[in-house]
């Protein structure tokens, strides 16, 4: 059939990881105004490389990560065989963002908690953590941050800026600001702006983090705390708008951890989908900075390119001169395939080069980060195209 | 160009077609027809398809598609946006056939439009002899055709009359991809119209 063979053709049975890896960093003393009208005086960028850049530096594709991610993307590092990348089924030799072909830059954001500068960072004025003190950074910013990081490698123009949700904002973002600098934006289950409701989630998320006793107003460092609890509730509520119901009904359904399969008529953990969940969150509240997952829902409830147009998307994106790759997934309710299309048709009222594939997934938003055949067929089709 | 050879309404389409046009191909398959459109006739344009393999072949060969229904296709596109709109085999595809020539003539200023001739003689022959036609223009079974419309030229001139569309040509062809000049119900077993708003 033709689905094998393309199938066959691009997802090559020789793809494989790119093996052990580690993190760089780049300082940048030049101060970067915020679009809050604040000012960063100088600041870190952790990142990862992965291939080779070729002699024109035309073969370079920024990743940018989501609420959660990092600059972290493929591989393991050599002390920890299970730091596996976030996104590593997607990148490496033969993979969809091929690094035989391509010079695939993964960054940690401005205000992120892997290394960049950001909240749990010290203050330059202080030499205490800057915390609360920490400027809301939007999309925007970390469009200008990550320009900053591709003159410091010397890449004039990305071949392509890739991101799914929040790091899908940011490819679009890359297209609307730096039009000469971005060949092709690949936005995958993402949204032109939140609604109402993603932002009600974000809130709740929020509120169990800011009223959380250890919060301390966002300056538990110095009270050597951390707010786990509320982080823990705003990650269980995050996960479960990853998630579609139909898989979370096949994977959980009603069972009981106790396998005796009676009620305890109490409220410890009683079905397994609690019992996930709980793990979820007291994994993420371990490692995740609190006031890092607070600017991140901050700057994803922000972003609106159309907002300063009129609310005209397609007057935002005029200037624009990549070509676009918009990718959604059919059960994907947090950013649902209408919101894609949003995207889209902005693009075709311009006149703009863009392909749309809607993928059918089972697995909500969370289909981003899998290797759904038909999701990575199509990116590396597409980015096989791609001239360097 | 196979392409031409494995489509011969592609022929035909290409020769209405000018250059540096925008157009618009629904039901686009892999992407052929817009991939020689661009290579012979410098045009830009869409194609829309709704099957994952099509899409992913269209991508392929670096057409730009959008993986949608025709109702949901069309509705993203603002009116007067082509001057071409191209339906290629596809209409007796289409349940809303009335919605779906009304949207193409929204879109674009001129909509082409191949479909299998019912009345090709060969058809006529096969139910007669108590059978449904199973041909070039008409390869599946009645099991699992994906067409659930039936209609001949003259059908499809009526429709056009009553909507109030103009058939400004229309080029007929046989099942070996010749063209047919006379009797051409009868004998074209591929119908290819121009038609636009009257």
């Amino acid at each position: 059939m033709l689905i094998g063979f393309f199938l066959d053709e691009y997802v090559s049975s020789k793809s494989g990881s790119v093996g052990i890896v580690a993190a760089q960093s780049a300082h940048f003393d030049a101060p970067l105004e915020l679009k809050s009208g604040a000012v960063v005086p100088a600041y870190d960028l952790v990142y990862e490389t992965y291939g080779t850049l070729n002699a024109a530096k035309s073969n370079a594709i920024l990743v940018c990560h989501a609420l959660s991610g990092h600059h972290h993307i493929a591989g393991t590092y050599a002390d920890n065989p299970k730091s596996l990348g976030w996104w590593d089924n997607l990148v490496g030799p033969g993979r969809p963002l091929d690094t035989e072909r391509f010079f695939i830059v993964g960054v940690n954001n401005l205000g992120g908690c892997h290394g960049s500068t950001g909240p749990s960072s010290p203050n330059p004025a202080s030499g205490k953590p800057w915390g609360a003190d920490f400027p809301v950074v939007t999309v925007e910013d970390w469009v200008q941050a990550q320009a900053r990081l591709a003159d410091y490698l010397g890449i004039d123009s990305w071949a392509a800026v890739i991101g799914g949700s929040l790091g899908g904002m940011q490819a679009l973002q890359w297209a609307i600001d730096l039009p000469r600098r971005i060949r092709h934006a690949l936005v995958i289950a993402a949204a032109p702006k939140l609604t109402a409701q993603n932002i009600a989630f974000n809130d709740v998320a929020r509120q169990a983090i800011l009223t959380d006793p250890d919060f301390h107003g966002g300056h538990f460092y110095q009270h050597q705390t951390t707010p786990k609890r509320g982080l823990r509730l705003a990650r269980m509520l995050g996960h479960i708008t990853y998630l579609s119901d139909n898989q979370m009904g096949k994977k959980f359904g009603r069972e009981l951890r106790n396998t005796d399969g009676g009620f305890s008529f109490g409220y410890g953990v009683e079905f397994e989908i609690e019992s996930y969940l709980r793990a979820q969150g007291d994994k993420f509240a371990d490692v995740f900075d609190a006031n890092t997952y607070l600017l991140m829902t901050k700057s994803l409830d922000y972003f609106d390119p159309a907002h300063r147009h009129n609310d005209d998307l397609a007057l935002a994106l005029k200037p624009a001169l990549a070509k676009f790759l918009v990718i959604s997934f059919t059960t994907d309710w947090r950013f649902a395939p209408s919101r894609s299309r949003e995207i889209v048709n902005a693009l075709l009222k311009n006149d703009q080069d863009v392909s749309y594939a809607e993928i059918s997934s089972n697995f909500g938003h969370d289909s981003f980060l899998l290797a759904e055949p038909q999701y990575h067929a199509v990116l590396s089709a597409y980015l096989g195209r791609v001239k360097l | 160009m196979s392409q031409m050879l494995d489509r011969p309404d592609f022929g035909v389409i290409a020769g209405w077609v000018k250059r540096g046009e925008r157009v618009l191909d629904l039901g686009c398959g892999d992407g052929a027809l817009l991939k020689l459109l661009i290579e012979t006739r410098g045009v830009r344009g869409y194609g829309v398809d709704i099957d994952d393999a099509n899409v992913l072949a269209a991508i392929a060969n670096g057409i730009n598609v959008i993986q949608s229904n025709l109702d949901a296709g069309l509705a993203g596109f603002v009116d007067g946006a082509f001057d071409h709109v191209v339906l290629s085999r596809t209409l007796q595809t289409v349940r809303h056939t009335q919605e779906v020539l009304g949207a193409m003539l929204r879109v674009g200023r001129e909509a082409v439009v191949s479909f299998p001739n019912f009345g090709y003689w060969k058809n006529r022959a096969a139910v007669l002899n108590g059978r449904m036609p199973v041909s070039e223009d008409l390869p599946y079974q009645w099991y699992d055709t994906p067409n659930v419309r039936f209609f001949t030229m003259l059908d499809f001139e009526d429709l056009c009359a009553r909507m109030n569309i103009l058939v400004r040509e229309r080029q007929v062809l046989d099942e070996q991809g010749r063209l047919v000049t006379e009797e051409h119900n009868f004998l074209g077993s591929l119908a290819v119209y121009r038609i636009t708003r009257s």
